[in-house]
């Protein structure tokens, strides 16, 4: 698993990806945090609310490459036969995105050291904020990477990605539209937004985090499937 | 030391593999004779556990590759036909994840830098495999099966693309990988196979259709009754003096491919008939010079068609003596 979470990072930052993410992410949250110190408040979750929509453009380009250049270059024979389980490769591959993901996210504890300065910020919500944009981060990684374990184009792979995550977007326009009580219910449940939106309003709710791991653990499972399927096929 | 039995792909209603069985022995160098198509790489793929069978299994040492995958995978290098090569890695930096990747427990500096060695790729141990030329890249596949020193190393036409010096190179290299490794490798070039490997499977459709040494292989396809020869005289004449010979089926002019009285012919003669001899005493009373003969080379479809239709005849006897 260490080897290709370490081929992985170093492939991030041997190419341009890594990089752009970086640069977008930072300046976009630069951007957010100017308006809160703009506006004289200590609150960081002005920030924290506008990264949403970033996130989910951005976290298809971190995952486009995972599989699906592995698939077209062939250097998945090298990989499935190498003598490791198939979980430990995906599992490689999930966290070196994260860790970029990490990466990026990191720097919103600046931001709040910066605030510190002025004035103590409510650091437990916080550090509710950065637990649920990691939890949102991932949960989105491995569904990206999911995407592109199917396809062996990295485009159709962000396009996919980037598909999901609208679809992410409009859900909660969707469960309003619906009139069906228990069925509005099912979609609003499967809201990304309303979840993550309670992090950013400091409550720390213990299903919302197990939603989150939840998705991880389906996709990272789904992906080792993928895998298993097309040996089989 | 490696066992495969009744090995069975099916991709939808094409059987890729069919029914497949054979053993290779400890330090045995085997190669896989077929066409494009035939079922060579489905058959590798399955073996480093890569692709799934259908049905049927494969053993090494004892561990059969769906029930214990990492003992098996432990046990192997291997070369698909498309060298698996991360193109933006050094070469360095690609053994170096490749040795971790496969749980290596050798020195790490070490054991890369023998393997570079033996593989002769030192020289370009710091450049990015971007840049490398196909021969290059091939014994970067090399290297990396190389790693861990595998008992059984599997490599999947392993000269295919290169050119005829390197290829003469490598098949030079696996057959001193041969003396310490148990090595299969396919190939559709019958001359490779000869004079590398110790035992030839012959596949076809994703049928076995062959299993011998390369010697009772080509003896078994013996063309020495087929001959080209390049005679100096008069084309009509000599023609008629060939057509003499006892034994012989055709004489056919195939060209003038030199300058002046010079022309090309294509003997046939009748089968297990070496006539070779004849023709040059003959050719030689007259004072013709003979300037060049071969042996009509067999393509694989000759051995295919050879092969098949012994088959089919030798079942067809062995029906009308069971009936």
């Amino acid at each position: 698993m260490f080897a290709v979470l370490k081929r992985e990072l170093s492939a991030y930052f041997s190419s341009p990806i890594g990089y752009i993410y970086l640069a977008v992410f930072y300046v976009f949250s630069g951007y957010f945090f100017f308006g809160v110190l703009y506006s004289n408040t200590t609150s960081l979750s002005n920030v924290f609310n506008g990264m949403f929509t970033i996130i989910m453009l951005l976290i298809p380009i971190l995952t486009m490459r995972l599989m699906s250049e592995d698939l077209k270059n062939k250097t998945d024979q090298a990989l499935l036969t190498a003598p490791i389980s198939l979980l430990s490769l995906v599992l490689g591959k999930f966290l070196s995105a994260l860790i970029v993901y990490c990466l990026g996210v990191a720097i919103t504890l600046v931001y709040a050291i910066v605030i510190a300065t002025f004035a103590p910020p409510d650091w437990t919500v916080v550090f509710g904020n950065v637990l649920g944009m990691l939890l949102l981060g991932a949960a989105l990684i491995a569904i990206g990477m999911f995407i592109s374990a199917l396809t062996e184009n990295q485009v159709i792979a962000a396009v996919g990605g980037f598909a999901v995550g609208f679809s992410l977007i409009l859900v909660n326009s969707l469960a309003s539209l619906i009139s069906t009580e228990w069925l509005k219910k099912f979609v609003s449940g499967l809201s990304f937004m309303e979840r993550y939106d309670e992090f950013t309003n400091g409550i720390l709710d213990i299903s919302n985090i197990f939603f989150f791991i939840s998705i991880c653990a389906v996709f990272v499972f789904f992906t080792v499937r993928v895998f298993e399927k097309r040996r089989w096929s | 030391m490696i066992e495969v039995k009744n090995l069975v792909k099916l991709y939808g209603d094409k059987r890729a593999v069919d029914d497949v069985t054979f053993t290779v022995q400890k330090g045995e160098v085997l190669g896989f004779l077929g066409q494009n198509g035939a079922g060579k790489s489905t058959t590798m793929n399955i073996i480093t556990g890569y692709l799934s069978s259908t049905s049927g299994t494969v053993t090494i040492d004892g561990h059969e590759i769906l029930e214990e995958p990492i003992e098996v995978k432990n046990r192997i290098g291997y070369l698909p036909e498309h060298p698996p090569l991360y193109l933006d890695m050094t070469v360095k930096d690609y053994l170096g994840f490749m040795f971790d990747l496969k749980k290596v427990k050798l020195p790490k500096k070490q054991h890369i830098e023998e393997i570079c060695n033996i593989v002769k790729i030192a020289d370009v141990y710091n450049r990015v495999i971007k840049n490398l030329s196909k021969g290059y890249r091939q014994r970067v596949g090399l290297a990396q099966a190389l790693l861990g020193n595998p008992d059984v190393l599997i490599m999947d036409e392993p000269t295919v693309g290169l050119d005829p010096k390197q290829m003469i190179e490598i098949r030079n290299l696996i057959k001193s990988l041969g003396e310490r490794h148990t090595v299969i490798l396919s190939s559709h070039i019958l001359s490779e196979v000869q004079m590398i490997c110790d035992r030839v499977i012959v596949i076809n459709k994703g049928k076995l259709v062959a299993d011998g040494t390369p010697d009772s292989l080509s003896q078994s396809m013996s063309t020495d009754h087929k001959l080209l020869i390049r005679v100096a005289g008069p084309q009509e004449e000599i023609k008629k003096l060939l057509q003499k010979i006892p034994g012989m089926l055709e004489v056919s002019l195939v060209g003038q491919r030199e300058t002046g009285e010079v022309y090309d012919f294509s003997l046939e003669a009748e089968k297990g008939l070496d006539i070779r001899r004849e023709v040059f005493k003959r050719l030689a009373e007259r004072s013709w010079p003979l300037l060049g003969m071969r042996s009509s080379e067999l393509s694989l479809e000759d051995i295919f068609l050879q092969l098949t239709a012994e088959d089919s005849a030798a079942s067809e006897t062995e029906n009308g003596g069971n009936a």
